[in-house]
């Protein structure tokens, strides 16, 4: 079984509602999210080619891809419309104080 | 149970494809078949002018589904196909060599073809065009680093070439029979910005200038100017457009105008056959006009549409025309196809190269274009789609977060 380290990756006023940030744990690019003042976290490459999911635009609990406008639900990962087909890997995160902590195993 | 009803789509690229996909994504239990001319399966386009001319992607990494998809969903491709000729009485289409298939549901999804240039010398070895997979190998095998490739014209797919064909150690001459570059797609403010950005990157481009003729012995060797002036060149690569594959319906006696005459669901004037992809000529609801689009998103969207209209699931098919192309470090995007705006509002900094236009008509965004901006671009996707009442003041201002606008 696999260990889950949590990793501190951002201040929560960096995030605004319904925005998302690129950052990096290790080689591990991901992409968190505030939704309605949740945090998410998801592999932060779309699935579908090479391209940082960061730039893409979070309407509601869905982030949109900003090369092909695949869409993923933020909380499940799951791929929602094409030309993804495959659905994105999701991370626990957890916040304490002031900080967002993403959950990677090790 | 069993369903023994056969499905045929003609064309095996994007639109088709997704044909065929979405008959089974919605159950489907009949025959599929999908057939196309091209020696591989359904393929991106988009990398043949970028990634794929690059030499950065292999040929299977440009497939929409691999073999092993299509065997799981049961779709039967056929490739090296062609056909040539529905008849709609017997429900029947031929292919070369004169096999006949029957249908019960039929798709067309010929896409398009490249507008051919009419000049002496265009047939000579070295004059490519760009369109299809075979194209892009070719052009890949024929680049030599430090050769001359003379680009006829400044279009999306003319510009892309420039600017791989730059990276790739070419010197490229683009000529453009226009005064500006991209000038059927895009304002004047932007074409300016795309003839200073590629001028920036070394493309050598000549406006209101076109080419006389090709000549060489066996194999290009220059290109003659209508003045006289030649040109040196080993390669050219044309892209002055192309010319929707509307014959086979034509001839089958379906409704034609500037492409497949479609309905919002996709169906044709035969109630037995749809049509989706560059092929069709559709109604957008949104834009109260008809269109006939070449792009990606197009090509999937109304694909699907079609094929859940085969299946009497018919579901309106509306969406703001949407457009990207990457030329050098430089991703653009374009929504809408605005035709009569009143104002402009650019958010950002031309000069950096990340910017984003919004045409605005009576404080409502009517298209816009975005370089190196897509997060922006797709708000501004969701502003016009709400008919938000916006000001050109307040998005350029860079304090505005575009996303409050949308709670409007
Ligand atoms: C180089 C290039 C770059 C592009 N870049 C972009 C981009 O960056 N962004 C974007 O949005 N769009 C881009 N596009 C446009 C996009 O790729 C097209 O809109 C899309 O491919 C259209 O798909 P389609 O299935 O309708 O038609 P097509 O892709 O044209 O496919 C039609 C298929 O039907 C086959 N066919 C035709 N007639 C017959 C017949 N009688 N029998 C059997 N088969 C037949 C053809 O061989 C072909 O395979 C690009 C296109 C090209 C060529
Ligand atoms: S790269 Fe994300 S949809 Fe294509």
């Amino acid at each position: 079984m696999s260990e889950i380290e949590y990793h501190a990756v951002a201040k929560t006023d960096e995030i605004m509602e319904e925005d998302v940030k690129g950052v990096f744990v290790g080689d591990e690019e991901i992409a968190v999210f505030n939704v309605k003042g949740e945090y998410f976290a998801t592999h932060g490459i779309c699935t579908h080619e090479n391209v940082g999911l960061a730039d893409g635009f979070v309407e509601g609990d869905l982030i949109e891809c900003p090369l092909h406008s695949a869409c993923f639900e933020i909380k499940t990962g799951k791929a929602v419309n094409p030309p993804a087909e495959i659905d994105l890997k999701i991370y626990p995160v957890k916040v304490e104080g002031d900080t967002i902590y993403v959950g990677i195993e090790k | 149970m069993s369903d023994d009803r056969t499905f045929v789509i003609i064309g095996a690229s994007q639109a088709g494809g997704w044909v065929a996909q979405t008959l089974r994504n919605e159950g489907f239990e009949g025959k599929v078949i999908l057939i196309g001319e091209e020696p591989y399966l359904p393929y991106e386009r988009p990398p043949l002018s970028k990634a794929a001319l690059l030499g950065e992607v292999t040929v299977d990494s440009t497939y929409f589904w691999q073999q092993e998809a299509l065997d799981e969903a049961n779709i039967e491709v056929r490739l090296n196909t062609r056909v040539t000729a529905i008849d709609r009485n017997a429900k029947e289409i031929e292919i070369k060599g004169g096999d006949r298939i029957a249908y019960d549901k039929l798709a067309i999804t010929t896409g398009a073809r490249v507008r051919k240039l009419p000049i002496e010398g265009a047939d000579l070895p070295g004059v490519f065009y760009l369109r299809t997979m075979e194209d892009t190998l070719a052009i890949r095998d024929a680049v030599k680093d430090g050769a001359t490739a003379m680009i006829v014209g400044g279009g999306w797919i003319g510009l892309e070439c420039a600017a791989t064909l730059t990276k790739l150690g070419c010197k490229s001459i683009v000529v453009e029979a226009a005064d500006r570059l991209c000038g059927r797609a895009v304002t004047p403010e932007i074409s300016d910005w795309m003839l200073k950005f590629h001028t920036g990157h070394g493309v050598d481009v000549r406006l209101s200038t076109g080419i006389e003729k090709f000549e060489g012995n066996g194999q290009l060797e220059r290109a003659v100017l209508p003045g006289g002036d030649t040109i040196d060149c080993s390669i050219a690569v044309v892209g002055i457009g192309v010319i929707a594959n509307v014959e086979l319906a034509q001839e089958a006696g379906l409704e034609i105008d500037n492409g497949i005459v479609v309905d919002n669901c996709a169906r044709t004037s035969d109630p037995d056959i749809v049509a989706a992809g560059d092929v069709t000529n559709h109604p957008n609801d949104l834009l109260g006009r008809r269109i006939r689009l070449e792009s990606y998103e197009n090509a999937q969207n109304q694909g699907i549409t079609a094929g859940k209209a085969m299946l009497d699931k018919a579901e309106p098919y509306s969406e703001i025309p949407w457009f990207w192309s990457d030329q050098f470090d430089a991703n653009l995007q374009m929504i809408g196809l605005p035709q009569d705006w009143d104002e402009t509002a650019t958010r950002g900094d031309e000069a950096s190269n990340e910017f984003v236009t919004f045409y605005l008509k009576n404080g409502v965004i009517d298209g816009a274009i975005s370089v190196n901006n897509p997060r922006d671009l797709r708000v501004g996707k969701r502003l016009m789609q709400g008919k938000k009442q916006v000001s050109a003041a307040e998005l350029i201002d860079p304090d505005t977060k575009l996303q409050t606008l949308l709670k409007r």
